[in-house]
């Protein structure tokens, strides 16, 4: 990846994956919706070693600027070969179990936006015949829990949609990597205790470029996460309703 | 290491935390004051806030322009020391100062206006700061440089944090043609020895420390070994600058607290004796990369915890020229005869180039650092029988490695003590400060923000 637009930049995450991209000198196109913290971010890409960065302030939940996003991106850049979908919100189960409003904002962020720029991005990879998709989902898509469901519904959705982008997309070359991180000590878990299965944003960054790297199907960072989620959906529901998750 | 705790790991103190993560955010609104830290390597309460809140500015860890030209670095605040000389060292510049520990923030380094082995040639990290922006409570933002708010600039270097939250900072780096420096090690046998070594090297090497064999009595009183060395000549341009920074990393670990049993008068004196006659009477050269000459410690990740869960105190004093011999002596003496002497001793002349700041601690004498493992009331009344003995010889303490000094004791070091307490942010503090002023003193707003204020409880309880 060395034309790369990163959707979401001043998330933790893709912050981390941004220095490790510029550290390889890539070109990179930031997008989130404060302009001083994007600037921020790239001009710190910038004298990390990046030789072109760009940056446009725009809130993605505005489906209908990706096309002219996507465009832009591409004239800056001169095309592109990546792209990292870092932008989504946590949410707040309760306050998206009492009100639709909430809940619909979760799944307009996480799920519509996301696949509005895959569909503007995966038309345009297909017709180069190259390039890598990489998105976050998370662990929270493998199953749906009373805890987080409307959360986890759309990272599960993002997941299979994923899927069916990847089957589409293999005979043209095209890499579409689902990169699912556990717990992340990041600004958008601030506000929950920590513990041992917490990752850094930078060890969930370099799980992610090493996964676009071997052009990878579905990753989970850190990998211990294969292992918990493996025993987490093999629990049958009758058991699992009773569960308290 | 929880944010709990500072380098030293005494004192212990309550406190809540917030990271800061962007530069242009407004401070946290929090009841009671405030206190930036950064990677928390001040070994006693100067990075500590008890009952209050730590601004946690690792987050604030942006670069934010280099010019490769001039070697002038602008970063935010909480950029580590080690994130600079990766960015810097392959394009051929240095750190104007650093300490011995790369694990430190720009504005750690600037708030403790740290030195290192150049203090005689360079002076503190504080002389080489361009400018930096100061957001203070109030919500206002100052640029502060020599020629733009002077007053803010002075005050804030080595201002402890408290004149407001740095967030990000401009430093001119110094160049270099390669990444190793030439290090002769010359053995000297007691504190004569030592003055003497250090007059004849200062003209012709940049840097310069000494480790001094702490047990060493009588006749043999401060002996040690003396590193002095400048960057290598340019007949060594040619190794690699570009992979310059590989050796950074942390090859080993003290994985947990060790028992306290480690660490006895035996042990110590065992370290001492073969530190010292492993160079067996001669003096060497050889060329070593910047990182084991500048960083030997930073080798072993979290070396504190080799002095087991109750910590240990650091004390580093200096004192002038005229009273410096005798002052040495009994700082010695009086170390080597508490209970248990100090582990890694180091001796250093500090030169006469003045800092910016109020503030700074560095002024023209020998400088002394100890370390000694925390065993209660005994070492705490030792620290401040040597806090004593530097007072009556007219030297001064570093609040950066202090968890001892008295109130009177501040007040005589720090003779700019007074203007300073006007730029303090009223919604800053720290541990330290309440402790070297425990009258109601420079803190005015306490009084006025009624409840929120840190209750007179809290300051009896820190020890």
């Amino acid at each position: 990846m060395k034309k790369v637009i990163i959707l979401g930049a001043t998330s933790a995450i893709a912050q981390a994956t941004v220095r490790l991209l510029a550290a390889r000198g890539a070109s990179l196109y930031l997008v989130g919706r404060n302009a001083e913290n994007l600037e921020a971010v790239a001009r710190d890409a910038a004298t990390r070693g990046a030789p072109k960065v760009e940056f446009r302030a725009l809130d993605l939940n505005d489906c209908d600027a990706h096309a002219s996003l996507v465009e832009r991106a591409w004239q800056a850049l001169g095309g592109l070969d990546g792209a990292v979908l870092a932008h989504g919100v946590l949410g707040d189960q309760d306050a998206s179990q009492r009100s639709w409003a909430a809940a619909e904002v979760v799944l307009r962020t996480n799920f519509l936006s996301a696949a509005s720029l895959l569909t503007e991005l995966a038309n345009r990879f297909e017709a180069q015949k190259a390039g890598t998709l990489v998105v976050i989902s998370s662990v929270a898509g493998d199953r749906g829990r009373q805890s987080n469901y409307v959360y986890g519904a759309s990272k599960g959705a993002l997941t299979v949609f994923l899927q069916g982008l990847r089957n589409r997309l293999a005979k043209s070359g095209v890499a579409v990597v689902t990169v699912k991180p556990g717990f992340v000590d990041t600004p958008m878990t601030a506000h929950v205790p920590k513990n041992k299965l917490f990752a850094t944003p930078e060890q969930v960054a370099k799980g992610l470029l090493r996964a676009a790297d071997g052009r990878k199907n579905e990753v989970y960072v850190p990998g211990f996460w294969a292992l918990i989620m493996l025993i987490i959906r093999s629990i049958p529901e009758p058991v699992f309703k009773r569960m308290k998750l | 290491m929880s944010p709990s705790d500072s380098w030293g790991r005494f004192p212990r103190v309550e406190q809540r935390t917030r990271s800061l993560v962007w530069r242009s955010d407004a401070l946290p609104k929090v009841d009671g004051p405030v206190l930036p830290h950064g990677l928390g390597r001040s070994y006693g309460d100067s990075c500590l806030n008890a009952g209050g809140t730590l601004l946690l500015t690792p987050g604030l860890d942006r670069l934010i322009d280099f010019d490769a030209a001039t070697g002038v670095v602008r970063c935010e605040a909480g950029v580590s020391l080690d994130t600079l000389l990766r960015l810097c060292v392959p394009r051929g510049w240095f750190l104007p100062v650093t300490p011995g520990t790369k694990f430190v923030t720009v504005g750690g380094a600037i708030a403790n206006d740290v030195h290192g082995k150049n203090h005689h040639r360079a002076g503190t990290f504080g002389r080489h700061v361009r400018r930096f922006e100061l957001l203070r409570s109030d919500g206002s933002r100052r640029m502060c440089a020599p020629d733009e708010n002077p007053d803010w600039f002075g005050a804030t270097i080595g201002g402890l944090g408290l004149t407001g939250l740095i967030t990000w900072a401009e430093v001119q780096l110094a160049p270099i043609r390669n990444p190793f420096v030439m290090q002769e090690t010359v053995p000297f046998d007691n504190l004569d020895g030592f003055l003497r070594v250090s007059a004849e090297s200062e003209a012709d090497h940049d840097f310069t420390m000494s480790w001094v064999d702490c047990l060493a009595r009588g006749k043999k009183l401060g002996r040690g070994l003396f590193y002095r060395g400048n960057f290598a000549p340019s007949q060594f341009e040619r190794l690699p600058l570009a992979k310059s920074h590989l050796s950074h990393g942390t090859g080993l670990a003290v994985p947990m607290d060790l028992p306290g049993f480690c660490l006895n008068r035996l042990s110590v004196s065992a370290f001492n004796f073969l530190y010292y006659h492993r160079q067996r009477g001669r003096p060497s050269r050889q060329l070593v990369h910047y990182d084991p000459f500048f960083y030997p410690l930073d080798s072993v990740y979290g070396w504190n915890r080799i002095y087991g869960s109750r910590g240990f105190l650091q004390f580093q004093c200096v004192v002038p020229h005229a009273t410096a011999r005798d002052a040495l002596k009994e700082l010695l003496e009086r170390s080597a005869r508490g209970g248990l002497p100090s582990f890694l001793s180091v001796l250093k002349t500090f030169g006469d180039l003045p800092s910016p700041g109020w503030m700074s601690f560095p002024r023209p004498g020998f400088t002394l650092a100890l370390d000694f493992a925390n065993r209660g009331e005994k070492t705490w009344r030792l620290v401040e029988e040597l806090d004593r003995v530097t007072r009556e010889a007219g030297g001064a303490v570093y609040p950066a490695k202090d968890a001892r000094m008295s109130p009177e004791s501040f007040a005589a070091y720090f003779p700019q003590r007074d203007r300073f307490a006007a730029y303090i942010d009223p919604a800053f503090s720290s541990s330290f400060w309440r402790r070297v002023n425990p009258v109601s003193l420079p803190m005015p707003s306490l009084e006025g923000r009624g409840d929120s204020a840190v209750p007179p409880a809290s300051l009896l309880a820190l020890r």
